[in-house]
C-alpha cells in the first residue's frame, strides 16, 4: 500500500472506553468552534442577548462579594465599614442578577427560544432561576438584622404548612449558613454552567420562522455579514 | 410567511440543523469583559451611593424595656398555652386541628413535631430556673397546680392585664392569678436585664445558632409585629418582597406575594398552603411551558419576536422586493 493511499484509508479514531466515549460524545457535540466561537449567525443582533450575559457577570460579583462575607462571618458586615460596602455590592449583585435573568427568561419566551432541541436549554434556565430565588431567600434570612428576623417569622409558615419547615428551619441560622454558603450555590453554579453549556452545544435559536428561501439563511448574501 | 403551511416540525427543523445563512463576528471574551467591567461599575456605584440597609435586630431586651405590658401580656400566653406558638401544631407541638390543610391533605401533620416546644416550660418556666435568685415559690406553686388551676390563673391575669391601664401589670385589680404575677414580673426583669436572650439562644449550650425559640416568642408579642408593620413588611402589605427603609428586597417574590393581597387567599385559613401549591403548579406550567400546547404558541400570536429580531425580518423583506 503506497503512502498516499494509507493516508485515504486513516483510520476513525476509535473510542472503546468510558474515557474515551466521554470524549467522542464531547468532541462531537461540543467542539471547540461551538464552545468558543468568532462568529454568530447574522440574526444575533438585537439587545436581548446582553441580558443573560449580564446575568452571568451578576453572577460573579455575587459569588466574589460572597465569599469575601463568608469569610468574615454573618455578623462582620454590622461593624465595618468595608465588611457594609461589601454586604451592599452582595445586594446590587443579587438586584442586577435577577433583573437581568427575568428579561432574559421573557426575551427567551417572546423568541420561543425552545425550538430546535432547545427544551433542556429552556428547562435549566427556569431551573436557574427557581433556584435562585430560594438562594437569594436564603440570604435575606442571613442578614442577621432587624429584617432577617421578621423573614423568618413571617416565612416559617409557608414552609411549615408545606411541611418542610423542620428541615429547612428558617430561624435556624447554622442550617441557612449552610444552604447559602454551600449547597445552593452549588445548585445555582451547576445549573447555570449545564445552561450555558447547552446554549453553545445548540446554538442562538434562529428567528420563528425562518425559512430556506431566506436570502440570510441560503447564504447568497453573506457580503453582508459584518465580520 | 414564507411557507403558511408548513408544520412546526418542518420550521424547527431549520432551528435543529446547524446555521449556514450569513454570519457576524462575535467575540465572547471581549463582551464578557465589557460586560464585568459595565455591570461591576453599576454594581459598585450603587453600592457607594445607595448602600444597602441594616436595620438592627430586636432583642428580648429591647422588647422588655420598650413595651413591658406588651411582654407581660405575651409571657402569660406561653404560660397559659394560649400563644400563637402553642397553637401552632407541628413542628412545634400537638396541637389539634391547627394544622393548614387542604381537605385530607395535610403536609404540616405529615413532617411531624421535629422541633418540640412548650411554651410554658421552654419559654418561661425553664429560663427562670437558671437566674441566680430564681422565684422559687412561685416556681413550686407553678409546678404543683393542675393543668385546670394554671388555666384559670392565666385566663384571670390575662382579663385582668386587659383590663388594667396601658395593660400595667402593676395596675391589675387583684385577683386569684396564682403565682402567675410573680413569674411573668420575674421574666419581665431578666429579660430587661438581657438575661433572657442568652439563656433561651443558648438552651443550656454554650454554642447556638438555632434562634427559633426567641423568633416565636418575639412573634406571638404585639412589638415585633408593630415594628414590621411600620417598615411595610407585613404579608397584607407585600411584605415579602419588600425591605427595610426604600432599598428594593426581593420584588422576584412579586407573585408570591400578590396571591396573599387577594380573595379567596387573603382570608384563608390555608393560605400558605394554598398559595405555595400555586406558585408551585405555576412553576411547574413555565418550566414546561415548550410541551403545553397554547401556552408555547403565544410567541407566534403576539409577535414581540418581530421586534427582538426586526433587522433580520427587515432584511428579508428588503431581500424579497
Amino acid at each position: 500500500m503506497s503512502i498516499r493511499e494509507e493516508r485515504k484509508t486513516e483510520p476513525v479514531e476509535e473510542y472503546y472506553t468510558w474515557t474515551g466515549k466521554a470524549r467522542g460524545w464531547l468532541l462531537k457535540h461540543l467542539p471547540a468552534d461551538k464552545l468558543l466561537p468568532q462568529d454568530q449567525p447574522s440574526y444575533v443582533a438585537s439587545w436581548i442577548y446582553v441580558f443573560g450575559m449580564g446575568a452571568i457577570v451578576s453572577l460573579v460579583f455575587i459569588v466574589v462579594s460572597g465569599v469575601v462575607l463568608s469569610l468574615n462571618g454573618p455578623a462582620w458586615y454590622h461593624v465595618s465599614d468595608f465588611g457594609h460596602f461589601v454586604n451592599s455590592v452582595h445586594l446590587w449583585s443579587v438586584e442586577l442578577f435577577f433583573m437581568t435573568m427575568v428579561v432574559h427568561l421573557w426575551g427567551k419566551y417572546w423568541m420561543a427560544a425552545w425550538r430546535g432541541g432547545r427544551t433542556l436549554t429552556w428547562i435549566t434556565g427556569m431551573g436557574a432561576f427557581l433556584v435562585s430565588i430560594v438562594a437569594a431567600f436564603t440570604g435575606y434570612l442571613l442578614q442577621t438584622n432587624f429584617d432577617s428576623q421578621w423573614i423568618a417569622f413571617e416565612g416559617k409558615d409557608a414552609l411549615n404548612a408545606s411541611g418542610i419547615g423542620a428541615w429547612f428551619n428558617v430561624a435556624n441560622l447554622g442550617q441557612i449558613f449552610g444552604f447559602h454558603i454551600v449547597l445552593l450555590p452549588l445548585a445555582v453554579g451547576a445549573v447555570v454552567a449545564l445552561h450555558v453549556i447547552l446554549v453553545r452545544m445548540h446554538g442562538v435559536v434562529p428567528p420563528i420562522d425562518a425559512a430556506e428561501t431566506d436570502a440570510q439563511l441560503s447564504g447568497t448574501d453573506r457580503t453582508e455579514a459584518t465580520r | 410567511m414564507s411557507a403558511p403551511t408548513m408544520s412546526r416540525s418542518d420550521r424547527d427543523g431549520l432551528a435543529r440543523r446547524p446555521w449556514r445563512g450569513t454570519v457576524r463576528e462575535y467575540d465572547l471574551f471581549k463582551e464578557l469583559t465589557v460586560a464585568l467591567v459595565v455591570v461591576g461599575l453599576v454594581i459598585v456605584g450603587l453600592s457607594a451611593i445607595v448602600g444597602s440597609p441594616d436595620e438592627p435586630s430586636v432583642t428580648l431586651k429591647s422588647w422588655a424595656q420598650a413595651q413591658p405590658a406588651d411582654f407581660v401580656a405575651t409571657a402569660t400566653a406561653e404560660l397559659g398555652g394560649t400563644s400563637e406558638t402553642a397553637g401552632y401544631g407541628p413542628p412545634y407541638n400537638t396541637t389539634a386541628d391547627a394544622t393548614q390543610t387542604i381537605g385530607a391533605f395535610d403536609l404540616q401533620s405529615f413532617s411531624g413535631v421535629q422541633l418540640p416546644i412548650d411554651t410554658a416550660q421552654d419559654l418561661v418556666i425553664t429560663p427562670l430556673t437558671t437566674l441566680n435568685a430564681p422565684p422559687s415559690a412561685a416556681l413550686d406553686a407553678w409546678n404543683a397546680g393542675s393543668d385546670t388551676e394554671k388555666a384559670d390563673w392565666t385566663a384571670a391575669y390575662t382579663d385582668a392585664l386587659t383590663n388594667a391601664p396601658d395593660g400595667d401589670p402593676a395596675q391589675v385589680a387583684t385577683g386569684d392569678y396564682g403565682p402567675v404575677p410573680v413569674l411573668t414580673d420575674a421574666l419581665l426583669t431578666m429579660a430587661s436585664q438581657g438575661a433572657l436572650d442568652g439563656v433561651l439562644n443558648a438552651q443550656e449550650s454554650f454554642y447556638n445558632s438555632d434562634y427559633t425559640r426567641t423568633i416565636l416568642f418575639l412573634g406571638d408579642g404585639a412589638y415585633f409585629g408593630d415594628l414590621a408593620t411600620a417598615a411595610h413588611l407585613t404579608g397584607d402589605q407585600w411584605g415579602m418582597m419588600n425591605e427595610t427603609g426604600n432599598t428594593p428586597g426581593q420584588s422576584w417574590l412579586w407573585l408570591f406575594s400578590f396571591w396573599y393581597q387577594i380573595e379567596p387567599f387573603a382570608s384563608a385559613p390555608n393560605a400558605d398552603l394554598l398559595v405555595v401549591l400555586l406558585m408551585l403548579v405555576l412553576s411547574v406550567l413555565l418550566t414546561l411551558v415548550p410541551f403545553i400546547p397554547g401556552l408555547r404558541d403565544i410567541p407566534r400570536w403576539i409577535p414581540i419576536h418581530r421586534l427582538i429580531w426586526r433587522d433580520y425580518y427587515k432584511k428579508r423583506a428588503a431581500g424579497r422586493s
